[in-house]
């Protein structure tokens, strides 16, 4: 996409700007509407509630254990993806990224064929090592991490391809070990679009509810995230549905201010 | 080359998805014209959504089966949930005709809401042990689900079968660590077919619909607790006529036949 930007900017023909109007308010008004039915005033007592503060916690506590280990195991992965010379790597990127497109639940299900008690890797876990993940918090992580890792993939991927080689290979000419050119050159070169990308992975981590609820099942303190506690709440006590929802709310609006520089600068560049 | 094709699939994709949407609002839109329009010896005709506990899916699905061979210009939809989560959408304006819930305390919410007004008791349910066929936590009674280590699954406690279970631990006076608490009841039966926990408290008719992929123990008459499901013609149903027919119809001797046979017990 090409665009001009300066001071010819145009004025906005109407076929272009009713629809742009129409979708703003499509997408402002229920984030509206949530904070005009809150229940302000009975906002602290909620909150305070344990149930919410357990949620918020676990769901805290889950989402960065999933960033972390979607930085240990992801950033090598992307590294691959973008610079390894092997046949059928783009076979590869688009199975890792799956994910990505895949519907959360459907990735719950397959989890727990695959890391379930009866599961694929599962029995082995349980038999040798008496591991069960389903409905225990390290489930939890497991399910944000498939569904949240992909997102620090390609945004670190892509990085990887538009950093400078030159510094690389002048690193390389100057005795530095392949190690450490990733580690003193290339990691310092892509860091913007590492945090970036961990920002992302961590939001689509917390807001997990698919894959979470198929896999780790729900159970308050130890596996009900605050999505599900939101969804779960509805059924009985709206306002505390409402609560949360805020509460997920600021914490978003508080990611995109982090990453504002990135996303809201003009013409899109990072 | 490779971006037609892609061009190609995402517009197949779309297509299907837009048609996907399209299906559910279609067929209740369709339902006034053809009941004014061609009057015949049958005078039922259109859609209805029939809201119903999660726990009555088998038997509901037999007895709409029946019900449109009669009445062959009718159509039932169903939507199986949670009571409480199915009482919630009627009572926020879903578009039900008719509601049957697993419990008085959930029909009750939707009568509070004016969405129905009378309810009538069809039928009652009793609750069971599943345990996979293999039964890995080796259970053999009610008392075994109280042991430390053993994985077991209930429904959440704001559905009714949650409440049952809680009821039935309370009169055994164990006190059981649920590894999980699930949405509704088929959610619970899931797991245990999965084998990913050891038991789940289930009603004595979904381990009956469930066949061989799960094994039922029984809990000792005096111990169990049961749940009483009413049902309603609701209110503001788009298609009165129909909907109270097949109330009427699952009220019916015939209709209380599929149930008995399905493991429910008379109200």
């Amino acid at each position: 996409m090409r665009r001009r930007v300066g001071p010819d900017q145009q004025a906005v023909p109407w076929p272009l700007g009713v629809p742009a109007a129409v979708a703003v308010l499509f997408l402002l008004v229920p984030l509206l509407g949530l904070v005009v039915r809150a229940p302000w005033r009975g906002l602290h007592r909620i909150v305070v509630e344990s149930q919410v503060v357990d949620a918020l916690r676990l769901s805290l506590l889950c989402a960065s254990a999933a960033t972390l280990i979607s930085l240990v195991l992801g950033v090598p992965l992307a590294w691959v993806l973008a610079r390894a010379r092997l046949r059928g790597i783009g076979l590869l990127r688009a199975l890792v990224t799956l994910p990505l497109v895949l519907p959360p639940v459907v990735g719950g299900v397959a989890l727990l064929l695959a890391f379930g008690r009866v599961g694929l890797v599962g029995q082995y876990l349980h038999g040798w090592f008496g591991i069960t993940l389903p409905f225990t918090t390290p489930g939890v992580i497991v399910a944000e991490t498939f569904v949240a890792m992909p997102f620090l993939v390609v945004t670190v991927e892509g990085a990887f391809r538009a950093a400078d080689r030159g510094y690389e290979e002048a690193a390389a000419t100057l005795g530095a070990s392949r190690m450490t050119v990733f580690r003193r050159v290339t990691l310092p070169l892509i860091g913007p679009s590492l945090v970036a990308g961990s920002v992302l992975c961590w939001a689509r981590a917390l807001g997990e509810f698919g894959a979470t609820i198929t896999f780790a099942g729900n159970f308050p303190g130890r596996t009900q995230t605050v999505p599900i506690a939101v969804y779960l709440a509805l059924e009985q006590d709206p306002e505390a549905a409402i609560a949360l929802s805020l509460v997920l709310l600021a914490v978003s609006v508080a990611v995109l201010v982090g990453l504002r520089d990135r996303w809201f600068s003009v013409g899109g560049a990072p | 080359m490779h971006r037609t094709t892609r061009i190609v699939a995402v517009l197949a994709l779309t297509t299907s998805v837009l048609a996907g949407c399209g299906g559910s609002s279609g067929g209740s839109r369709a339902t006034k014209p053809t009941s004014s329009l061609s009057p015949s010896a049958d005078k039922l005709a259109g859609t209805v959504n029939v809201f119903a506990a999660a726990s009555l899916q088998e038997a509901f699905k037999a007895l709409g089966k029946q019900f449109q061979a009669a009445h062959p210009r009718t159509k039932l939809v169903f939507n199986f949930g949670p009571s409480s989560g199915l009482a919630t959408q009627i009572s926020q304006g879903a578009p039900a005709d008719v509601f049957a819930s697993a419990s008085a305390k959930n029909m009750d919410s939707v009568v509070k809401a004016r969405a129905a007004t009378d309810a009538t008791p069809f039928v009652k349910n009793v609750l069971e042990i599943a345990v996979p066929p293999a039964n890995p936590g080796r259970i053999t009674a009610l008392d075994d689900l109280a042991r430390s280590g053993v994985k077991v699954a209930v429904c959440q406690a704001q559905v009714p079968c949650g409440a049952v279970a809680a009821k039935v631990f309370r009169n055994a006076k164990i006190t059981v660590r649920p590894a999980t608490q699930e949405v509704d009841v088929k959610a619970v039966l899931a797991k245990v077919k999965l084998g990913e926990v050891d038991a789940g408290l289930v009603y004595v008719t979904d381990v009956l619909g469930a066949g061989a992929k799960v094994t039922g123990i029984p809990i000792p008459a005096d111990v169990n607790a049961s749940t009483s499901y009413p049902i309603a013609t609701l209110t503001k149903a788009p298609n009165k006529a129909v909907a109270q027919a097949f109330t009427d119809y699952v009220l019916s001797a015939e209709g209380s036949a599929v149930l008995t046979a399905a493991g429910f017990q008379k109200p």
